[in-house]
């Protein structure tokens, strides 16, 4: 063998046991370094290039970031007896690796931890409260009114109404987040937030659910129908009432100018008439003449007395005969 | 095989420079070629070092260690993604963008206890790769994640109402500032922009009552507006033929009023002159009448008071005596 080839084999092997001797840590990971499985030190949290002993020492890389926790879909039921299926998720991280990597070793059974304590949370949590406090938050929260649906009739029924809560569903998640992070506290686990993301009715309840809100908006359309009913009576009404002011108002109009009218001519007259004797004689007088031509038609038969004027000339005329 | 190796280490000793430099150059050559990358566009770059974070470097030609000693992500920071709920837009290179779940996503339980199908989109941008990249595990599942509790609690609030028609935009408002509070939590590194409520419906065997409720509204409108029609057919005729009652009784007034004045002033013009002679002028008017309706008058019978044996015969009109009285 040259030199030079026995030179290239240990440039080699130091090359291999190098590489065996260095590892990286990510910057979303944190390692702990295990001699024949057991742990050495304080968990490495920096990342970079980092040196360890080649072939005795292990290297087992956790994940420092947040982790999902995605449950299943639980079918429980609530204080008042309604079966609901719930769906949780929630965050966590592993912040003590060493207890973590003691307790559980790795993700799976992590997982499964999570399960057990957060399902378990969840449930105990449902099942101490109504329906609404889990599906509801703000306690005083007063709902937008429609008030083309509401219209002046409310107060019958659940219509635009919220039922009140006691405790809401932040301070449910905020109950199950309180049970749970101590004891996963234990596993070097923190939690950082669980949250229901679904909660459904069960298809049974659904059925009934629908049945409900359909009763709710018949209910609504027939107050509708009622109302523009009621409201076509009202304005047939508005018009009976309108008719007759618009035409009694005008008949004691016209009555006050007719009289009004009459009153003045009869006036005007008087005064004319009555300014002395003789024009009310004469008016008497003329009055009369005025009557006969009214009154004297082909129909009338005149007796006429001789001593009328009209022939007090012919009976003179008579007397001086005798 | 036989053949082939003393033809390579022939052709091998042929060359002028050692075999060992070739491979040294090749090396090099890959190395040069390793050292350069892009950044696209719309997207930063994240340079780790052995795992550990060094720099951002804008979109762009740079240059970098070989050999896997640095390693360059790139993150679209200017893109605007989105992310959709109840529903799924084909053709999608946002791998969050849609879930294989549309139907579980959109049907909620309203705070009246009724139900309801929601579809709605949140769209935001990464701000902050690092965080996007170093302090949550599968950002994009988590924001879906947290949206979808986000916008089922602002829904738990509401009646079924508001989430259909009227509450739209302060559902959008509310899950909008709960989702930035949330990601700002999470640690997330994304801004959301905007959380917009797409179809919302109440459940399918629902909708046909809700139609009715619509079409009870329509109802109601036609009914009152015939009767307004008839209304307004009667009460302003009615209005009119007053007006014209009232102008006819003025009229009325007028005619009274002038004639009563015409008549005076005539019967003062004569009465002026019958003052002067008063007999004469009487007799001269009785004359005149009687002279003008005597003869118009069917029977005139002329009586003498004086005479009292005789009982003067009137022969009544045949009209009369045929009228039973």
């Amino acid at each position: 063998m040259s030199l030079s080839k026995k030179s290239g084999l240990l440039i080699g092997a130091l090359a291999i046991v190098l590489y065996l001797s260095t590892y990286t840590v990510n910057q979303a990971e944190q390692v702990i370094i295990t001699q024949f499985g057991r742990p050495l030190g304080d968990p490495i949290t920096s990342p970079g290039l980092h040196f360890k002993m080649p072939f005795v020492q292990q290297v087992n890389s956790f994940d420092k970031r947040y982790l999902a926790w995605d449950g299943p879909m639980v079918e429980m039921s609530t204080k008042d007896k309604t079966y609901v299926q719930v769906d949780t998720f929630a965050r966590w991280r592993i912040t003590d690796p060493m207890r973590y990597y003691l307790r559980l070793r790795d993700e799976r059974s992590a997982q499964s931890r999570l399960e057990d304590i957060l399902g378990s949370e969840t449930r105990t949590a449902i099942a101490r409260h109504e329906l609404i406090e889990v599906v509801r938050t703000t306690k005083d929260r007063q709902p937008l009114q429609d008030e083309s649906l509401t219209g002046h009739l409310t107060g019958e029924g659940t219509l635009g109404v919220l039922r009140p809560i006691h405790v809401g569903r932040v301070a449910i998640e905020k109950d199950v987040f309180d049970a749970a992070a101590p004891k996963l506290a234990e596993f070097g686990i923190e939690l950082l937030d669980v949250r229901f993301k679904r909660i459904n009715y069960n298809q049974q309840v659904l059925e009934r659910i629908y049945q409900r809100m359909i009763s709710e908006r018949l209910q609504i359309a027939q107050r509708f129908r009622s109302e523009g009913e009621g409201e076509a009576a009202r304005i047939n009404g508005n018009k009976e009432r309108d008719l007759n002011q618009i035409e009694s108002t005008a008949y004691k109009q016209v009555q006050e100018i007719q009289g009004e009218a009459d009153a003045k001519a009869t006036e005007i007259y008087a005064l004319a008439y009555a300014q002395n004797a003789e024009s009310a004689a004469f008016y008497k007088f003329l009055k009369s003449m005025e009557t006969y031509r009214k009154v004297i038609n082909a129909d009338a038969t005149l007796v006429l007395s001789t001593n009328s004027e009209l022939f007090a000339l012919l009976k003179r005329v008579e007397q001086k005969n005798h | 095989m036989n053949d082939l190796k003393p033809f390579l280490e022939r052709s091998l000793r042929s060359l002028p420079v050692s075999p060992l430099a070739v491979l040294l150059v090749i090396i090099l050559l890959i190395g040069v070629m390793m050292s350069f990358y892009t950044i696209p566009a719309e997207s930063e770059g994240i340079v780790l070092r052995f795992g550990k974070y060094i720099e951002k470097v804008p979109s762009g030609l740079h240059a970098k260690l070989p050999f896997g000693i640095d390693n360059v992500i790139s993150v679209p920071t200017q893109r605007q993604q989105k992310l959709e709920f109840g529903f799924a837009t084909p053709g999608f290179t946002n791998p969050d963008q849609i879930s294989d779940a549309p139907i579980l996503e959109k049907s909620m339980v309203t705070g009246d206890l009724n139900s309801a199908l929601v579809e709605w989109i949140v769209q935001y941008r990464i701000t902050d790769p690092e965080k996007y990249l170093f302090d949550v595990r599968n950002p994009g599942q988590t924001l879906r994640d947290l949206s979808e509790a986000v916008m089922r609690e602002v829904v738990g609030d509401r009646t079924v109402d508001e989430i259909i028609t009227i509450g739209r935009q302060e559902i959008e408002d509310t899950a909008l500032e709960r989702t930035r509070e949330l990601a700002d939590r999470y640690r997330l590194g994304v801004s959301i922009n905007q959380v917009q409520l797409k179809n919302v419906n109440p459940p399918l065997p629902v909708q046909p009552s809700f139609n009715e409720v619509n079409r009870a509204q329509q109802d109601r409108e036609n009914v009152i507006n015939l009767a307004n029609g008839e209304y307004n057919k009667a009460v302003p005729r009615a209005r009119g033929e007053a007006d014209q009652k009232i102008r006819a009784a003025e009229g009325y007034r007028f005619k009274r009023i002038n004639e009563a004045e015409g008549d005076v002033s005539a019967f003062n013009q004569v009465l002026k002159q019958y003052i002067k002679a008063p007999e004469v002028t009487r007799t001269r008017i009785y004359l005149e009448t009687l002279g003008d309706v005597l003869p118009q008058a069917r029977q005139q019978i002329i009586v003498d008071d004086t005479i009292q044996q005789i009982l003067p015969m009137l022969p009544l009109p045949s009209k009369a005596l045929e009228e039973p009285k």
